[in-house]
């Protein structure tokens, strides 16, 4: 049975499960403070994790700000989640060669299966990878390169004890309690972590942790600690039945915001089910050998949706629809579900400030 | 198709016909025995071709699938990919991936008339169609061709459709919204023009492809003149990257032109031929 129930692990004994995971020979990679953000990146050891930072967020704004807290996890997400880890935003998809004869050879780099353990996972970015998984794996073709990452991945969940005012997981059902996905997963208290398996692999790690009884009362805390972090959720995206908000293309407030969307596309780079990429030749300078790359693309670029003669979406207005009506709409029919999953990096990091959840609301609110 | 579904096979460039000022036919023939003899494909579908050093583009095959073996490409030559193919001769090597995609409903077009309807500059999804057809005449009743272009000048394959006009079976009919000397068919749009052929629409299976605004002006008049929209077929196009449903540019709606399409029942694509910016 790989689901247990939590038991204790005392927070100067993380690095005991890092260590694990470096013996069964993962990669560590973790949240740190890097540029005043929360990165995921290489993770040397429990000393890198972002002790104390919490931050703030606003549509157009972001901050961290260092507590006298003991907490690694106190923050509620940065620019980007772990999307890079399976999607990265370039990469080399083959090459071709071009013999003197005119023959080509077409030479595809070897997908080596990466261990990758990555700490501290949340709610919404799980639920993201959730969704890129069917998009790029449950589909007619399998992407080899993101198989070959995404089975490489042990994944450490950690459940929010704060949310950022731009959070709106609860609205989405996505957060903030981590509910699948995970191999280990963690509550963090003041005095440590509450920690359980959802996995055989996790299981096999915990068993070797030093772990004592969770007490009744801590496993009260961390129960009281993510249904607080719910309630604290301001920001609430109504339901879009399928179709809605297609129909409302004719609605005044589309224009509104397209007079204030600069059509940047970062609403779209910092979103972690995104999954838009073109893919471009580089070819090297003695001839001899071209690079064909795939790179993240936006439906706000110019090119995203150009014909020969004809450009599909000229105006802002129209990619500022394409990119809403896609993820909260039409993403239904494809995947299911919506494409969001209400981790608010739309808002925090768009110039414009532009609030996601309350443009939508307002165009599907009258309906 | 490959192991790896981005990497292209090899294809011989066979000959390199051209058709008219800015159109040419590349004849490809995939390299690896191997390839060759598990390539298989319907009237309909495209493959992504790629240039050495420049890029890939998706390119319908206008060729008959009786014979895989050599693979037709009719190119319009408008940009970076499509130039470098235009210069290529016999004996070069291009990458090629594919099949692609939905074809048309070849099968379902059986003991009908059927009706093309194109469109524009020549339009390539719907001579893989033709050609099809005109090597299976017997499948069919009758087999009517309409092209519409928006000056008569713009006609490329004059030749051609007389070539089809003169066949038994087969008729042709031409429009032009503004005509110089010298056109004796058709002045107007191609709506009017479908008034006049004889098919009948009862028993009618019709293929549509041209600027999304002609196909559905085409579609709703032959609706009205009593054609099901079930019979009716639209082929659609938008930029490309992948052609396995991942890049996300062909999407219209909830479709991925590349996987769902490019041909697409009509109902299944109406709510959306008119939308600005889907
Ligand atoms: C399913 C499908 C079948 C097609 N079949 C044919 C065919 O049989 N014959 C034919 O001549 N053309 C066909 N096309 C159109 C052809 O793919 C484009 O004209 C071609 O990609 C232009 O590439 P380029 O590099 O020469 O032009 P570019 O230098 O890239 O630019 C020329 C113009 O084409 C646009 N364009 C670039 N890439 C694409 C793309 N992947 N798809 C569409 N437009 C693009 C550019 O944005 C630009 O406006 C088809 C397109 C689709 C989607
Ligand atoms: S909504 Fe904001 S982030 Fe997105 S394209 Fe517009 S200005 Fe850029
Ligand atoms: S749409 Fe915005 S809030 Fe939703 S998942 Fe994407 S970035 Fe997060
Ligand atoms: S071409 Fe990439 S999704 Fe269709």
């Amino acid at each position: 049975m790989s689901h247990t129930a939590p038991a204790f692990l005392a927070r100067e004994d993380l690095n005991r499960l890092l260590q694990l995971l470096q013996g069964q020979g993962y990669r560590l990679c973790g949240p740190q403070v890097r540029d005043g953000t929360i990165v995921y990146d290489h993770l040397a050891d429990t000393a890198a994790l972002p002790r104390g930072w919490r931050d703030t967020q606003q549509p157009g704004h972001y901050r961290l700000q260092q507590h006298d807290s003991p907490r690694y996890f106190d923050w509620a997400n940065g620019p980007q989640a772990i999307k890079p880890l399976t999607f990265p935003a370039r990469e080399v998809l083959w090459e071709a060669r071009r013999r003197e004869s005119g023959e080509l050879e077409f030479i595809v780099p070897d997908q080596a299966l990466e261990k990758v353990a990555v700490i501290g996972v949340k709610a919404c970015d799980l639920a993201a990878l959730a969704l890129q998984d069917q998009h790029f794996l449950q589909a007619e073709y399998q992407d080899p390169g993101y198989l070959a990452r995404r089975k490489g991945l042990f994944l450490v969940g950690v459940n929010c004890s704060r949310a950022a005012a731009t959070c709106f997981c609860v609205s989405t059902g996505d957060g903030p309690a981590i509910e699948q996905g995970y191999d280990l997963l963690l509550d963090e208290l003041e005095e440590g972590f509450l920690i359980r398996s959802g996995s055989d692999s996790g299981a096999v790690l915990l068993a070797e942790l030093p772990l004592e009884a969770a007490l009744p009362g801590q496993i009260d805390a961390a129960e009281q600690q993510v249904q607080q972090v719910a309630r604290s959720q301001q920001r609430r995206l109504m339901p879009v039945s399928p179709g809605s908000l297609m129909q409302q293309r004719q609605h005044p407030q589309w224009d509104d915001v397209a007079d204030r969307c600069l059509a940047c596309g970062n609403c779209t780079q910092v979103c972690p089910t995104c999954f838009c990429h073109h893919q471009q030749d580089l070819l090297q300078l003695s001839g001899e050998a071209s690079e064909h790359q795939r790179e993240w693309d936006s439906c706000f670029s110019e090119s995203h949706g150009q014909l020969a003669g004809f450009q599909v979406r000229s105006t802002v207005k129209q990619r500022y629809q394409q990119w809403m009506t896609h993820k909260l709409d039409s993403w239904q029919e494809q995947y299911g579900r919506s494409g969001c999953t209400g981790c608010g990096r739309c808002m925090s990091w768009c110039p414009a400030a532009i609030d996601f959840v309350e443009e939508a609301n307002k165009i599907t609110g009258d309906g | 198709m490959n192991s790896h579904v981005f990497a292209p096979m090899r294809a011989t460039v066979l000959d390199n016909i051209r058709e008219s000022e800015g159109i040419f036919t590349l004849r490809l023939q995939l390299s690896d025995p191997q390839h060759r003899a598990s390539y298989q494909f319907m009237p309909g579908q495209f493959n992504m071709l790629y240039l050495y050093g420049v890029g890939e583009v998706p390119i319908s095959i206008v060729s008959d699938p009786q014979d895989p073996g050599v693979i037709d490409h009719t190119i319009r030559s408008v940009g970076r990919v499509t130039r470098g193919l235009a210069k290529l001769e016999a004996g070069a090597e291009v990458g090629l991936r594919g099949p692609f995609g939905q074809g048309w409903p070849m099968a379902l077009a059986r003991n009908k008339d059927l009706l093309i309807v194109t469109g524009g500059l020549g339009c390539a999804p719907v001579v893989a169609a033709i050609n099809f057809a005109l090597k299976r005449k017997a499948y069919y009743e009758t087999i009517n061709i309409v092209q519409g272009v928006k000056h008569s000048d713009d006609l490329i394959w004059r030749r051609q459709y007389e070539a089809w006009q003169a066949l038994e079976g087969v008729e042709v009919f031409l429009a032009a919204d503004q005509s110089g000397p010298g056109w004796p068919f058709h002045t107007g749009l191609i709506t009017e023009l479908l008034g006049q052929v004889t098919v009948d629409l009862k028993n009618t299976l019709a293929m549509v492809c041209g600027p999304e605004g002609m196909m559905h002006a085409v579609a709703e008049s032959l609706l009205q003149q009593g054609l099901s929209a079930y019979s009716l077929y639209l082929s659609m196009e938008r930029n490309m990257q992948c052609a396995v449903g991942h890049c996300g540019h062909c999407q219209m709606g909830a479709d991925f032109i590349c996987k769902d399409g490019p041909v697409f029942a009509y109902p299944d694509i109406r709510d959306r031929l008119l939308l600005a910016g889907v």
